[in-house]
Formats: C-alpha cells, structure tokens, sequence
C-alpha cells in the first residue's frame, strides 16, 4: 500500500476509490487468519518438517490442515471471488497479488489446490496474464522447485529451529 | 442528502473489533445506527444475518447499501470517507504505512494472542460448561506475554503511542483487545508500567466513548470477581 502511495502505481492496485480501496483492505485483513495461516501451513506439514526436519506428522494433524484449507479456500470463492474476475472487480489488485501467493504456496508440497477448482484455477491464470507470465513464473520459481530443492539441502540447517517448528505446528 | 440513511453497523459489544469501531463513529460524533447481534445466543447465524455476512461474524457495516466487513478495513474506510482528525489514519504516505504496518501485525499477535485468554478462561468453561484448562491458560499468557514485549519495545519505544505521537486506529485496535482478558478479572498490563501509561493516554482521549463500550465487559468482569 506504502509502494502504490509513494510511487504513483496504477490506480487499480489500491484504487483511490474509497469503497473499492475498503473492499481491497477487507481482504487483506481477512487473509491474515484465513488462507495465510492454513496455506502456509501444509508446505511445513507436508514437506519441510517430515523431510527436511525427519520428524513424523500425525496423520490427524495433516488431515485437519487440509480441511482447514479446503473450508478456506471455499469461503475465498464465495465471497472474495464470486463471479467477477479479480478479487475487486474488473482488475487485479494488490489483494489478488497478496492471495496468489498464498494459495500458490502449498503447490511446494506437490498438493494441487486447483485440481477441481476450475474457478480458482481460472482466477490464478488471469492473476498471471496480469501480472506477466515471465515475472509471474520467476517469482515462483523456487517454491514450486521446493520439493527438488528439500532433497538437495543441508538438513543441518534446521536443526536449530526443530524444537520451536515441532512445538509450534505439532503441539 | 435526501434517501440517505444514516451508517448502520452491527455489533456485539463483547466483541474486540466491534468495541473499536463503536467507540471511533461515537468520538468522532458520526451519526450511525447501531444493531446489536447477540454472539452468546447465535444471532450471528439467523438467516438475514447470513444473508448480509456470510462469515457469520461482527461488526458489519452498511453505508447506504455498501456492505463491509473486517474493523480495520472499515475503520480506513470511515477514516477516510468521513470528515475526522488526520492523526486517527495520516494522509502522509510513512505515517500512514505506520498505521497500516500495525493493523497488519495485529492480527496474528495483539488479537491472537489476547483473545486466547479469554477465549480459554471465560468463554470455552462458559460455553462448555467444562471446567477452565490451567494448562490452555498458561500457554496463552505466556505467548501473550511476548507480544507485549514487543508492543513495548518495538511500538512504543520511543513514541507515546504506536504509531507516532498522536492517537491511531492502531492504538483503538490494540486497547480494544487488550481489555478483553478484563471479562475474566485479569489485568494483563498490571505489570507493565510502560503499556499503563499508554493505556491511560488511551483512555484519555477516547473519553466516554471508552467506557460506554466497554460497560458489557465491565458488567462481565464485575460478576467474575463474585
């Protein structure tokens, strides 16, 4: 918000219109709670504490982070997207930036969140075609590499953050 | 100004967020309706209720048709909307990303963190009929604990509020939840000389507006201590 402020972006990414400006400050304050906290979850579920730390997730804890996720991503569609093609309207916005990236996140632990969610997907396609497919997939490149890159990595390097990661995902 | 309708908001007192957004439309004197959705008996879940916000949660507001949920987006949104004092969300660009830094920080520490106090010792025992979890207890003060070094250390080090000088929606976000352990006849601040005295800043220049919104916690308070 600072960014578009200070340096004269494009209107559409935080509109001076006062009620769309609201609906994009709506969304970034719901994220935080909703698809932040449960998306960002499953990469450490699912990957980086069972193969880069070696400890076992409880299958009830993976299970319920993906309900999590699944009834996140649920209330995502019906209310931030609906029918219109970005999260405010007609264009993309620093909303529909901030939940890419976010919902992108857990495709780092090979869990597909648009498989059967052909509204999500198409949403994502538009996000990108907006953003520039080449930056788009440049950002992402390392988070959808993760998978490679866990098999590669020093697992020393997480040693000293093991006991604070297990106690704050799996206690 | 013919068919305008005044503001409506729906609230539940008990409700953090919704205090805050009570007391800025009161000190600002924005004339506004006030709905009071009752959490304790469901009202959240009516069928209008759902209608207007599918979450199922408070506050809502409704200005004249436009509906929005989420205290901080709409806070900004009568901030900025209304005619109020520029100290509660600055034009400035850094000032304002101070705000905006805050509010963003907010969600997963102040309000986290606070709530789970009460969350775990007055409304699950109330709710469950269970007896209070010590250990759920514990836990939560303790990671609240460290939330409050960093408002202290990191906010207020050397400003009298968090977000500069003068008073902000941060300020009105964080006391609001900061007050809710109250409910339950815990001070979290008592030993906190630093947060007392901004909390007493606080309080000062919110005036009446602070006690009238939070008089439902007061009286919840008043019948722990019996």
């Amino acid at each position: 918000m600072y960014l578009a402020e200070k340096f004269h972006s494009p209107d559409h990414w935080y509109p001076a219109d006062l009620q769309k400006r609201a609906l994009v400050n709506e969304y970034l304050s719901w994220q935080h709670s909703a698809i932040r906290m449960h998306a960002a979850k499953i990469i450490w579920l699912k990957l980086l504490i069972p193969k880069a730390m070696e400890v076992e997730v409880p299958k009830d804890k993976m299970d319920s982070a993906i309900e999590n996720l699944n009834g996140t991503l649920k209330q995502f569609e019906e209310k931030f997207l609906q029918d219109r093609p970005f999260i405010v309207g007609d264009q993309i916005s620093l909303a529909d930036l901030v939940a890419v990236v976010e919902i992108i996140q857990p495709l780092g632990a090979g869990l597909d969140v648009f498989e059967n969610r052909p509204k999500l997907r198409a949403w994502k396609d538009r996000v990108r075609e907006a953003v520039g497919s080449e930056l788009f997939d440049e950002a992402h490149q390392n988070i959808l590499s993760c998978q490679e890159i866990v098999e590669t990595m020093d697992r020393n390097k997480f040693e000293a953050y093991k006991p604070q990661i297990v106690k704050y995902f799996l206690s | 100004m013919a068919g305008r309708k005044a503001l409506k908001v729906y609230l539940d007192l008990l409700s953090q967020p919704c205090r805050a957004v009570l007391i800025f439309l009161k000190i600002n004197k924005l004339p506004h309706a006030v709905e009071y959705v009752a959490l304790r008996k469901g009202e959240q879940r009516s069928p209008e209720f759902t209608k207007l916000n599918p979450m199922q949660k408070v506050p809502v507001m409704d200005d004249n048709g436009f509906v929005l949920t989420e205290s901080d987006a709409i806070l900004k949104y009568l901030a900025t909307t209304y005619n109020v004092p520029d100290h509660w969300y600055p034009k400035h660009p850094e000032r304002r990303a101070r705000v905006d830094e805050y509010t963003a920080w907010h969600h997963m520490n102040t309000r986290l963190h606070a709530a789970k106090v009460f969350i775990f010792e007055v409304l699950l025992p109330r709710v469950t009929g269970q007896p209070t979890d010590a250990g759920k207890v514990d836990k939560a003060l303790a990671e609240l604990e460290g939330t409050l070094d960093k408002l202290e250390n990191m906010f207020l080090k050397r400003q009298a509020f968090l977000c500069g000088d003068d008073i902000s929606l941060a300020d009105l976000l964080a006391i609001c939840e900061l007050m809710q352990p109250l409910g339950g006849g815990r001070d979290i601040l008592k030993d906190r000389p630093k947060l007392l005295t901004w909390k007493s800043r606080v309080q000062s220049a919110l005036s009446d507006s602070f006690d009238d919104a939070h008089s439902v916690l007061y009286r919840l308070r008043d019948k722990a201590k019996l």
